[in-house]
């Protein structure tokens, strides 16, 4: 599948700012400190940016607004509503931080339960679909929600000394390290549900091959579901969102609590959100670059 | 509403395509681009349509395939390697999952005769219900940013204007060796449904539980090219001439 940059950005963006706002709405930040004010702009903006983001993967975006009306059969529509839906108790939570330094325990929990349910409604976009063999799997939902409350966590623990944040962060990411491990395995070892001989129904004759193509040149089909390029670093680029996604984070952790509370453990709780972020970036590319279609049984 | 027609009728038009007879001419290709880019909805545009790297959207393709059989490498041992032309446009499958992915409502499919549509002033050009297509019926019209897909000529086949033997689809029209077949598939007694209960006609990529309408007929049995053979020496046998010819015949044998 072809790895829109705006897809890759909106998935990437959007799970990490649920994350934080995961982390934030149970209650383990003291709404008086800054950094909590701090923490639930930065959710926000990586919410709205990727949101925004999403946007530009349309053809006629003036319309966007039609896409709440099919929740009852589309999970793209789904995760409209509960992206919009969440914004409520988010804002309000922030709101209350901002202006009472009060926390509400109803509204966080909330906030909490509608980032995770939009995290699902956006996996399920692709999990969902039944073309796509790698994707069509209980472990995409189990993936994107992973590495969402991995990334919350890790955010978190920028934003605060707690030990307990940097704790849980470890235990999100190997959890996230693991699940996405069984992920990629089952798509590497998987039979393809399609072939060219169910798709042409030839095969009661033999085997089928493409012998020409319906036009000399590529069209959208190919383009949006037979992306091909630089597949051949699949296997570099794998091993690059584990270093700067997963290894580099715990390591950045693990070195920030020995550090202690201070200006060098913050800086590096800095670099290693950057890290992250250009890790889960890497793994999304891959999402969609390694993903095969069924259309291409065609081609 | 994106959900698919809770009370259908048994009315399912659609197509039934014969890969024994097509021969991969692509008129239906050219006719369909013709009568849809000035028919229903936005036209099929193409980009770059006089340079090197031209591209555009069709609602149906010809893809030819070579099909061969095992052992069918070598000629006259285990049946040959054939060449089969393939017509392919949207299916309009009963659990049709274009319909339920789109967020908008603007991908659906009619009660009344089984036809699945875009309403395209309702299309957002999200892409997923091409996504979720496996037979690749759906492609975005990058000119217009909305979902082009074969329409089964909605706007020729009730049309009243039109004289009753071109209320057909478009491609079906114009096929000039009869490979493409237009009618109601949920009828058993039509014409369609009997030629595809007589031929064995068969549905692309029933694993992907889209039920589709469209059914394609298998290529006949061809006659193998070692049965032709023996007939190659038979043009040097003169048991049966006569008169001049037989003269002829025993004077050039003598010589």
């Amino acid at each position: 599948m072809h790895p829109a940059f705006s897809m890759i950005i909106f998935t990437t963006l959007s799970g990490l700012g649920y994350g934080l706002a995961i982390v934030l709405g149970l209650g383990l930040f003291d709404p008086a400190l800054v950094a909590t004010k701090l923490a639930y702009i930065a959710s926000l903006a990586f919410i709205g940016t990727g949101l925004l983001a999403s946007l530009f993967h349309l053809g006629n975006p003036q319309r966007a607004w039609r896409a709440l009306s099919q929740w009852r059969s589309s999970w793209l529509s789904r995760e409209g509503v509960m992206a919009i839906a969440t914004f409520v108790p988010l804002t309000l939570s922030a709101a209350l931080a901002f202006f009472a330094n009060r926390q509400d325990v109803a509204l966080g929990l909330i906030a909490v339960l509608g980032s995770l349910t939009t995290v699902y409604c956006t996996s399920m976009i692709y999990g969902s679909l039944r073309t796509v063999d790698s994707w069509h799997t209980r472990l995409t939902p189990v993936c994107f929600i992973s590495f969402s409350l991995a990334g919350g966590f890790l955010l978190a623990s920028a934003f605060s000394t707690l030990l307990v944040l940097k704790l849980l962060s470890i235990l999100l990411l190997l959890m996230a390290l693991i699940v996405k491990m069984r992920w990629r395995n089952r798509s590497a070892t998987l039979m393809p549900l399609s072939t060219p001989e169910s798709a042409t129904g030839l095969g009661f004759i033999g085997k089928v091959r493409l012998f020409e193509r319906p036009h000399s040149l590529d069209n959208y089909l190919t383009r949006e579901m037979g992306f091909r390029i630089a597949r051949k670093h699949a296997a570099k680029l794998w091993i690059i969102s584990l270093m700067s996604g997963i290894a580099l984070p715990v390591v950045a952790l693990l070195t920030a609590m020995a550090l202690g509370p201070g200006i060098p453990a913050q800086l590096i709780m800095v670099i290693a959100v950057a890290s992250h972020i250009l890790g889960v970036l890497v793994e999304r590319w891959l999402f969609f670059a390694e993903a095969k279609h069924a259309v291409m049984n065609y081609y | 509403m994106t959900s698919l027609p809770q009370n259908r009728t048994s009315k399912k038009l659609g197509l039934v395509i014969d890969l024994d007879v097509c021969v991969g001419c692509h008129a239906c290709v050219i006719s369909c681009k013709e009568w849809n880019t000035g028919g229903y909805g936005s036209a099929l545009s193409d980009q770059n349509a006089y340079g090197a790297d031209v591209s555009g959207t069709f609602l149906n393709r010809i893809h030819s395939f070579e099909v061969v059989p095992e052992g069918g490498q070598i000629i006259g041992e285990a049946g040959d390697a054939r060449i089969v032309h393939f017509p392919k446009s949207c299916l309009h499958c009963e659990d049709a999952p274009c319909v339920t992915v789109c967020p908008t409502g603007a991908s659906y499919k009619r009660s009344e005769d089984g036809i699945v549509l875009v309403d395209e002033d309702k299309c957002i050009g999200c892409g997923l219900c091409a996504w979720s297509c496996a037979y690749g019926a759906r492609e975005m019209d990058l000119a217009a940013g909305v979902m082009k897909k074969c329409t089964l000529c909605v706007d020729r086949v009730y049309n009243e204007t039109l004289e009753q033997e071109d209320r057909v689809p478009s491609c079906v029209r114009t096929c000039p060796v009869n490979a493409r077949h237009f009618g109601d598939l949920g009828d058993p007694l039509s014409e369609v449904s009997l030629m595809v209960a007589e031929r064995g006609g068969f549905d692309l990529m029933p694993e992907q539980n889209t039920r589709p309408t469209n059914k394609y007929l298998p290529p006949r049995p061809r006659t193998a090219l070692s049965s032709v053979a023996p007939m190659i020496p038979l043009a040097e046998n003169t048991d049966g001439a006569r008169g001049f010819f037989s003269w002829l015949d025993k004077t050039l044998d003598k010589l």
